[in-house]
């Protein structure tokens, strides 16, 4: 068996069945909803493809998007990565730390040079030559430019990394950017979220390896398997929507009968996700079924949207003083208005009596 | 910034700012100047001011004996996308929504499906006026720019909002966005156009009530 041996003869070494990789492609197809002979097709990718070797980069970020990824419930963790990728860098889950990490991104970006792919998650400061978030003494900014210049694709999951997220936020002290700010000239695929469904990332990451190229993306880079309908169009709260019934607080009860959440909120009109589909926990729930309204936050400044409990057909806050100014001043116009045209009226009715006066 | 963003900000903060001067200006600038302008005496037997303007708000909301006919449409249509633009603006969930977050105020709204089929409804209303202004000679040659913007600008609003909530040409967010910049365009020209008959028509009918009444001439 060959030094570098392609997924297959890994599984098989492995004592994996070729049932068991097929199970995970019809799975992976399932989830992007790829037609029925495309799930042969990842199969037999995934069979021949050599283990990826992956380095993901954590910047501005919570760990959220680890820790949803590491709730993947199929493919388990251990299937992602032990199986299909090769985890060479890692700072939350590798065992290695300080220099001995850094030599480990390092060596593995120099045996991949151009095969490797980059998961980031975090948003990167850019401020002041980017010193607000350093990893061993390397701005973010420089090790981002460092690790994908020989990248073969960058994946940013999580609302930080695909947009910004929580770190760009108003007033952005740090100068966050999205990773896709700073990465023109590799190809980025956005998983965003906060976190991310895990299904999502590991299912992009399958894709990536069983086809060597991207899946379909929207206008924002999002993969439309997971990102092609808003949360509204698949909530089961919907028919509750169009039959205008709506929970008007969170403890009355329209929210105990569980109508739909517009009223106190809720963003599923303008979210593209499939936290309504794919939901969290292997399928337990999401937000909205557990009785909260969508933050929308898969969706890009979801953080400055005017507040999570202001629905969304109103304006933007801050309207206030500047209508109180309008009235003021539409009053001011009017009142002119009305006195200069009682003034020529005047001066229209008096002028008679004037020219009168003038001949007797 | 996006298009949504835009819409519900800044493009809101300036038309609505517009919308109140404009509004206040034209309507305080009319209500404040002097109310009696005809110098003679009123007629004896003249019925008096607040009643012959109320009798002339009621009475010409029917069009008078001889035009009925030649006017039934006007009449009919008139009132079809009135009461249309009424309901579908003061009673869809999230216009309520729109109209609390100004002014406090909130009431139980329909349906979203009878609110869309209303704006169907009034939406075809609306290309009947344009095709019976097209159409008629008269009316043709009376129609002045302000009547087509006017026109227009009511339009948009409603058509965007059906495909809005039919989610159909476009993304939602995009959809929503165009709908509420169409509605930021019908505010800055509601002042200043035809469409402040919205305020204004009842004072303008009950002032000619008022004269009519003062000369004796039946209301």
């Amino acid at each position: 068996m060959a030094d570098n041996p392609t997924l297959g003869e890994w599984l098989s070494r492995r004592g994996v069945s070729r049932r068991a990789v097929l199970q995970y492609a019809a799975y992976v197809g399932a989830l992007m909803a790829l037609p029925p002979a495309a799930s042969g097709a990842l199969a037999r990718g995934l069979a021949a493809a050599r283990r990826q070797s992956v380095i993901w980069l954590s910047f501005q970020e919570c760990t959220g998007c680890t820790e949803s990824w590491t709730r993947s419930f199929s493919p388990t963790l251990e299937n992602l990565i032990f199986d299909f990728i090769s985890l060479d860098y890692h700072e939350a889950l590798q065992a290695a730390s300080g220099e001995a990490a850094e030599n480990a991104r390092l060596a593995a970006m120099a045996a991949n040079k151009g095969k490797y792919i980059v998961v980031v998650d975090g948003a990167v400061s850019t401020k002041d030559g980017g010193v607000y978030s350093t990893i061993g003494g390397v701005a973010n900014v420089d090790m981002l430019a460092d690790t994908v210049k020989d990248a073969l694709a960058v994946v940013a999951v999580g609302s930080c990394a695909a947009f910004g997220g929580i770190p760009s936020a108003k007033p952005n002290p740090t100068g966050a950017v999205a990773i896709s700010q700073l990465v023109v000239d590799k190809p980025v695929v956005n998983i965003s979220g906060c976190p991310p469904i895990a299904e999502a990332m590991a299912g992009t990451l399958a894709y990536l390896v069983a086809f060597g190229n991207l899946p379909e993306l929207d206008h924002l880079g999002r993969p439309k398997a997971f990102f092609g309908e808003t949360i509204h169009d698949r909530c089961y709260r919907r028919p509750f929507y169009e039959r205008g019934l709506f929970a008007e607080g969170f403890d009355d009860e329209g929210a105990r009968r569980g109508y739909c959440l517009y009223k106190v909120g809720c963003k599923g009109p303008v979210t593209y996700n499939s936290c309504a589909t794919l939901k969290w926990n292997g399928g337990v729930s999401f937000p909205i079924q557990s009785g909260h309204g969508c933050l929308g936050c898969s969706e890009p400044d979801f953080w400055d949207q005017g507040g999570f409990y202001r629905p969304l057909s109103t304006s933007l806050p801050g309207l206030g003083p500047t209508l109180a100014g309008a009235a003021v001043a539409g009053v001011a116009l009017g009142v002119g208005a009305a006195w200069l045209s009682r003034r020529h009226l005047k001066t229209f009715t008096a002028a008679p009596e004037k020219t009168e006066g003038d001949a007797s | 910034m996006t298009l949504l963003e835009f819409a519900r900000g800044p493009a809101l903060q300036v038309s609505l700012a517009v919308f109140i001067a404009g509004v206040l200006w034209r309507f305080l600038g009319a209500l404040l100047l002097p109310w009696r302008l005809i110098p003679a005496e009123p007629r004896q037997g003249a019925p008096s001011p607040a009643v012959a303007a109320l009798k002339g708000i009621i009475v010409k909301m029917w069009p008078l004996a001889p035009f009925q006919k030649a006017g039934l449409f006007t009449f009919l249509n008139g009132y079809i996308f009135h009461l249309g633009l009424a309901i579908v603006v003061l009673l869809f969930a999230p216009h309520i929504l729109f109209i609390d977050g100004l002014i406090g105020l909130d009431w139980p709204g329909l349906p979203n499906n009878i609110v869309a089929m209303v704006g169907v409804v009034t939406a075809v209303s609306l290309v009947a006026a344009l095709a019976h202004r097209l159409t008629s000679p008269v009316l043709r040659l009376i129609s002045r720019p302000d009547d087509y913007a006017s026109w227009a600008l009511t339009f948009l609003p409603v058509a965007s909002g059906l495909l809005a909530s039919a989610h159909l040409g476009a993304r939602y967010e995009t959809l929503l966005a165009l709908h509420v910049l169409s509605v930021c365009a019908f505010l800055v020209w509601f002042p200043f156009g035809r469409l402040m008959h919205a305020f204004l028509f009842a004072f303008s009918r009950g002032m000619t009530g008022i004269r009519m009444g003062q000369r004796g001439a039946a209301i």
